[in-house]
């Protein structure tokens, strides 16, 4: 044989077809299905030169390439690890990817009800035994988590049908978060230390609600990033729930107003606390549920406020270097701590959320940059409060706030640095974006052993003050 | 001979990476590489192979680029192996040396141990591990 015989017109049809095949079993970039075609036709060339007639090279052709959907399956994990709409795919052909999702849509909505009903009715068991939602706005503040984190751990759990020793552990933890709310002798309604566990605790039991999330994965580091992006669209949907609820509180208020009733009781007794809480299982259901109407979103949102959150961060370092003032020492106090502290920690999610949608193969773009700009004004920033809070420490002394805030500006600056670092080797091609994932999933922890021990140790540390 | 699929799991980037570091290639030319090396005894499932290079261009082990096809081929996406893949392939033939080494080294103290106290070992099994 001289030449390879010409592939003929049918031969066409079902390479076409072919494609057609692969697009439909999964969400493919026409590149990738390109390159397979590339190897397809590859592959029936070097058949027919041996001999094999086209449509019998183009048969054996498509066996050895193997069975589409698991290919596509794999393709689309790699590319798209986290974009939603495979991970749906995979809540129907389970086991394909999905995060060891094993129950069908109706029982996740019983499911799913049951645990906001439960979380609903647990917020209201204190009031049986006299406690009040004002009187005893410390005990809440304390324990708000837990009325809701356990029972959304219960239903991530019992979707993903976790071991009984992970369950375990997770209700143990549970406990142990409810112990560390309630022992504590804290000293009057406006203790400090108070306060701070109050601030710090959900930021632990949130990591136990990861390890639900993750189930058995919960040790490998690659999937902490979509509980990362699960833990932005489960907030973008308690806010919009959140928004739902207020209509339909001021409706509620407007109604009963009119035919000569208090609502009081109704909206703040009943809608508010037990919504807010219930909300939280119903947003966690709506992630998963209806991933592609926020996937849309997501990267939209971050895109839109990365630039906004950069121009307000540098008009105000602009600022302070014009004014020549600093952060004054007057304005250290808890309020704006805590205002710095969560500025920080809203640019730091926004960078994880940035992180999580991004795809990671795409070469360096001017969004990166204006990652980078966001992660130096951040840091910035982080050392102006660090300054501030260090030179207040020298003059007054030690005290529960500004120990809580020097922790939390180093633990930021130092993922901070990290993140603009990492970010700049990346924008200069020196290393791949997975460098600037794995450093940012990989600091993780970090911010749960801080907080737990800004929960759990500052307290005693300071006498309950 | 059919490889186990575990073995095949493992060993696939390593070798990817080293047909790359011979030089720059192609999806369908990686494949046949391996045939041929291996003199026809290992096969992948041909298809399974593109995630492998994605997930290698990820990390930054190998790098991509498209030509135009103007060359008169088709168009194809060519594979090159970066200063990171030639790091990170120096360490994989270094592990696999341990492994073969390791696993050779029990032969030989099987046949020593064999030579060792033959009248022990009756015939009820072969010596361990004889080939």
């Amino acid at each position: 044989m001289t030449t390879a015989p010409e592939i003929d017109g049918d031969i066409e049809t079902q390479i076409a077809h072919w494609r057609r095949e692969l697009n439909r079993a999964g969400c493919l970039e026409p590149a990738t299905v390109d390159e397979l075609e590339t190897h397809l036709r590859d592959q029936i060339d070097a058949l027919t030169e041996v001999g094999l007639d086209p449509t019998e090279a183009f048969l054996v052709g498509v066996k050895r390439i193997g069975n589409l959907d698991a290919l596509a399956r794999e393709l689309a994990h790699e590319r798209y690890q986290r974009l939603w709409k495979q991970l749906v795919l995979g809540a129907d052909t389970a086991g394909a990817g999905a995060p060891g999702i094993g129950v069908p849509p109706s029982r996740q909505i019983v499911l799913m009800v049951t645990c906001a009903l439960a979380a609903a009715a647990a917020i209201k068991v204190p009031a049986l035994f006299g406690a009040d939602l004002e009187d005893d706005g410390p005990f809440y503040a304390r324990n708000l988590s837990l009325f809701a984190f356990p029972f959304l751990a219960l239903y991530l759990g019992w979707q993903r049908r976790l071991s009984t020793a992970i369950a375990g552990s997770l209700a143990g933890l549970f406990a142990l978060g409810a112990v560390a709310a309630n022992v504590y002798p804290f000293r009057g309604d406006s203790s400090n230390t108070q306060i701070i566990t109050a601030l710090h605790l959900p930021i632990v039991l949130w990591f136990v609600v990861a390890v639900a999330y993750l189930g058995a994965d919960w040790a490998r580091r690659s999937r902490w990033m979509d509980m990362v992006r699960f833990t932005g669209e489960l907030a973008l949907y308690w806010v919009l729930i959140g928004l739902g609820g207020g209509v339909l509180m001021a409706f509620s208020a407007l109604m009963f107003n009119a035919i000569g009733l208090d609502p009081e009781t109704l909206i703040g007794g009943w809608l508010l606390p037990c919504g807010a809480v219930g909300a939280v299982v119903v947003a966690a259901w709506l992630v998963e549920a209806k991933q592609d109407i926020i996937e849309n979103l997501a990267p939209v949102l971050t895109r839109l406020f990365t630039p906004l959150f950069v121009l307000v961060m540098v008009a105000f370092l602009v600022s302070t270097a014009a004014t020549g003032t600093g952060i004054g020492a007057d304005a250290i106090e808890r309020d704006v701590l805590i205002g710095f502290d969560l500025l920080l920690v809203v640019v730091v999610g926004l960078q994880l959320y940035a992180a999580s949608a991004r795809d990671p193969s795409a070469p360096p773009g001017l969004f990166d940059l204006l990652q980078l700009a966001l992660a130096v004004a951040a840091l910035a920033i982080d050392v102006l409060v660090l300054s501030a809070v260090a030179s207040r420490i020298g003059e007054f002394g030690w005290s529960p706030n500004k120990v809580a805030a020097l922790g939390e500006n180093l633990v930021l600056a130092v993922s901070l640095a990290g993140t603009a670092w990492l970010s700049l080797r990346f924008w200069l091609r020196r290393c791949p974006y997975a460098t600037v994932e794995r450093w940012q999933t990989g600091y993780l922890p970090v911010y749960a052993l801080w907080a737990l021990v800004a929960a759990v140790a500052l307290p005693p540390i300071f006498d309950y003050r | 001979m059919e490889l186990s699929k575990d073995l095949v799991a493992a060993s696939a980037a390593p070798l990817v990476l080293a047909i790359l570091a011979e030089g720059e290639s192609y999806g369908y030319a990686i494949l046949k590489r391996v045939a041929d090396l291996s003199g026809g005894e290992m096969r992948w499932t041909d298809g399974m192979l593109y995630p492998l290079l994605h997930r290698l261009e990820r990390l930054g082990s190998i790098e991509a680029r498209w030509d135009d096809g103007t060359a008169g081929g088709r168009r194809r996406k060519w594979y090159r192996i970066t200063a990171r893949g030639q790091r990170e392939l120096a360490e994989h033939r270094r592990q696999w040396g341990v492994v073969h080494r390791t696993l050779e080294a029990t032969r030989d103290g099987a046949e020593r141990g064999a030579r060792r106290r033959p009248a022990r070992r009756p015939s009820l099994r072969p010596a361990d591990g004889m080939a």
